[in-house]
Formats: C-alpha cells, sequence, structure tokens
C-alpha cells in the first residue's frame, strides 16, 4: 500500500465515521482511533492526535448550527471548561508517559460504556425549579426555547457536575474523543440542566477541550500530517454531510448498529491491549 | 405548568445569544478556511509523495520542523507540503481559541467580572498548552 492508498481508504473510512457519528450523535471520535489503531496499524499515539484534531473540526463546524437554536448556555459552558481544559492537559500528559498498551485499554472500556449509555434509556426530567447557592453565586440559571415558549431552569448538583466534567477533559486528552457522553451525563444527570441545553452546550466545549490538549500533542510532535490530513478531511465531510440528512432519516436501527461496531471495538480494543499489541 | 412566567429576568440571554451567533459562524468560517490550507497541502503531498509507503506502524515523532508554529511558519515558506498540512491543523486548533478570545471581550462589553476572569483562566491553559512547550 502507498502513501496515496493509505491516505484514501482512511480518508474514506473517517468520512464514515464522522457520517455515523453525526447521524447517532455518539460523535465519530470514538470510532476513529480503533480504526486507525486496529485497521491501519498506525501507532495509537498518532491516531489520539489525528482524532482529536477532527473533533475539533466537527465541533467548531456545527457550533453555527447549533448556536442559532437558541438552546446553549455560555456561562455554564465557560465555567466548566476551567475543568475540562486543565483535565485535557493532565490527561495529554498521562498519554504522553504510559505504556500504549495502558491506553488501550482504557480506550476499550470507554468504548463498552458509551455503547452501554447510548443503549439504555434516558429518562426526561422537566427544568429544575430549585436554584443552589453555587450555580445562582456564577449564574449559570438561564432559560431556553420550549414548543410552549420561553423556559427558564435551574441548576444544582454543581460540585459533582465540576469533578465529572474534569474527568471528561481527562478522557479526552488521554484518548482523543470529545466524550460528549460524559460532559452530557454532567450536565443532564448531576446538574439538571434540560437535555436540549446540555448537548447543545457540550458540542460548544467540546471543542475547547480538544484544543487544550492538542496543543501539548502538536507541540510534542504527536500530530502527524500525513495521517491527520485524511481524518479531519474526511470526519469532517462526513459530519457535515450526516448532520443534513439526520432529520429525513430514522436513526434508531442505525443507532443500534453503531453501538454494536462500538462494543466489538472496544473488545478488541482490549484484548489487543492485554496481549500486548497496541 | 405555567411556561411563559420567568420567575427570574435573564436579561443577558438574547444579547448572549446574538454574541454567540456571530461567534458561531467565525467558528465555521475557520473551520473552512482551515480545511481549505490543509486541502491544498494535501493535493502537493499526495503528488510528490504518494508512490511513497507510510510508515506509521511505530511511534518515532514528528522533526522539530513540524512542532512549533514559527517552524512550521519556515516550512511554509519553503512550499513543504507537511508544513503547509500542519498549518492547517493549526489553523483549526485556533479555531476554538479565538471562540475563548470573543467571549472575554463580550464578557468585558457586559461588564461580567467574574465571567472574564474565568474566561481568561480557560484562555491561559489553552495557551499554554499551545505554546507552552514550543
Amino acid at each position: 500500500m502507498n502513501i496515496l492508498e493509505f491516505s484514501g481508504f482512511i480518508a474514506f473510512g473517517s468520512f464514515l465515521a464522522g457520517f455515523l457519528g453525526a447521524l447517532t450523535g455518539l460523535g465519530g471520535g470514538v470510532v476513529v482511533v480503533p480504526m486507525l489503531a486496529l485497521l491501519f496499524h498506525v501507532d495509537i499515539r498518532y491516531a489520539i492526535g489525528a482524532s482529536l484534531v477532527s473533533v475539533i473540526a466537527t465541533s467548531s463546524g456545527a457550533a453555527a448550527a447549533y448556536v442559532r437554536e437558541g438552546y446553549s448556555n455560555i456561562r455554564i459552558g465557560m465555567f466548566l471548561e476551567t475543568a475540562t481544559t486543565i483535565g485535557a492537559v493532565v490527561g495529554a500528559m498521562v498519554a504522553l508517559h504510559v505504556h500504549t498498551s495502558a491506553i488501550a485499554i482504557v480506550f476499550g472500556v470507554v468504548l463498552l460504556y458509551s455503547a452501554y449509555l447510548s443503549s439504555r434509556h434516558r429518562e426526561e426530567h422537566g427544568p429544575q425549579l430549585k436554584s443552589s447557592k453555587l450555580a445562582d453565586m456564577l449564574r449559570l440559571n438561564g432559560s431556553y426555547p420550549t414548543t410552549r415558549g420561553i423556559q427558564p431552569y435551574m441548576v444544582t448538583g454543581v460540585p459533582a457536575g465540576y469533578g465529572l466534567m474534569f474527568g471528561a477533559g481527562v478522557l479526552s486528552g488521554l484518548l482523543g474523543i470529545g466524550s460528549g457522553a460524559v460532559k452530557v451525563l454532567a450536565m443532564d444527570q448531576a446538574m439538571k440542566i434540560p437535555f436540549k441545553v446540555s448537548t447543545t452546550t457540550s458540542n460548544f466545549m467540546i471543542g475547547v477541550t480538544a484544543a487544550a490538549s492538542a496543543g501539548l500533542y502538536l507541540s510534542r510532535g504527536y500530530i502527524a500530517p500525513g495521517i491527520t490530513m485524511p481524518v479531519m478531511l474526511g470526519v469532517l465531510a462526513g459530519s457535515m454531510l450526516g448532520a443534513r440528512v439526520l432529520v429525513k432519516v430514522r436513526v434508531r436501527a442505525l443507532r443500534y448498529l453503531f453501538a454494536a461496531v462500538i462494543v466489538l471495538l472496544g473488545v478488541e480494543m482490549i484484548f489487543n491491549g492485554v496481549t500486548g499489541r497496541i | 405548568m405555567n411556561a411563559q412566567e420567568p420567575s427570574q429576568a435573564q436579561p443577558g440571554t438574547w444579547n448572549d445569544l446574538r454574541i454567540e451567533i456571530i461567534i458561531g459562524t467565525l467558528l465555521r468560517i475557520g473551520v473552512l478556511l482551515a480545511a481549505s490550507v490543509v486541502m491544498f497541502g494535501a493535493v502537493l503531498y499526495l503528488v510528490r509523495h504518494g508512490q511513497e509507503r507510510p510508515q506509521y506502524r511505530t511511534f518515532h515523532g514528528e522533526p522539530q520542523s513540524l512542532k512549533s508554529p514559527t517552524q512550521i511558519a519556515k516550512g511554509v515558506g519553503r512550499l513543504q507540503a507537511s508544513a503547509i498540512i500542519q498549518l492547517g491543523l493549526l489553523l483549526l486548533i485556533a479555531t476554538p481559541v479565538a471562540r475563548v478570545v470573543f467571549s472575554a471581550v463580550a464578557f468585558a462589553i457586559e461588564r461580567d467580572k467574574l465571567y472574564v476572569v474565568i474566561t481568561l483562566i480557560v484562555l491561559g491553559v489553552l495557551v499554554y498548552s499551545v505554546f507552552g512547550y514550543a
């Protein structure tokens, strides 16, 4: 396989990952790293660097569309970004020093967990109507448009949410993923922020979080232009197309299929990590 | 539920939204610009190196010339394909950083001191990450 073919295959695989990731809402980053490491035998640190960059591309590319809907809360996002960016730098530093097998195993576990999260039925909670002292002080409470007009919401569980966000940042820097699932978990479950507000604010935060660790990867020589180029272009094109067709197709079956793929990749990552092949 | 009565006025919310729409659009332009630069570098790279063998099985680190912003700029001056791709990637990494800078300005205009400080903390971490090791 020469570089032309190698780039073409990676671009096509990344396109599929971005497309399915946008369609199912699971994000393309989680499959890009295993694809590069397992299928193309790329060193996992190069794979993580390439994935981080593509995560920034999809997050920033989708920002305009998300923001227009009026759901995202910039204060919640910015406040929590102090946790995710510091976490991301810590995660990237850990990644640069631990053995690649350990990274592969953690990656596999995260894959299995995110597949579990996506298969679980999510309970819709109404907007929280009681605020906590910390949320008041930080002015995190806001309002968002619903079918019944503008609905105010309050925020609680700030310390727990902040802690989870730090963890999301560490995972993002360590594994090169957006870890949107953990971010949404922190906001939706721990802080009781409405789901729509959580997902759109999370999308915004993903780009900033990934940039915090991408800078470190770049300055340490873990971002290889030859791999990152097809990954970034492929994922970006795929996710843009995915966001467009999102409204037209039923995604339920596709979600299950994608979750099954993630489980398979997770098992394989753990196996390869344990046996020392990665 | 009486959804129509906001118990607490949120004066900042709609103003925030306008600022965010402008920022969102800027981000999109940043991403498209970055993608175009990467695409241009990609064409050069594939034309010049397309027939060679890829070597990514083992990690050996990128050369110094592709690690720091100043070194990348020098490579771009020599029309080095990999440096042009790296410049595009650097632009991409810069888009969320730009968003944080714009947010800091927006909070300053709103005279929201607390959030100017919070935003500057985030910016500090980002700057440390990109330039701290260069």
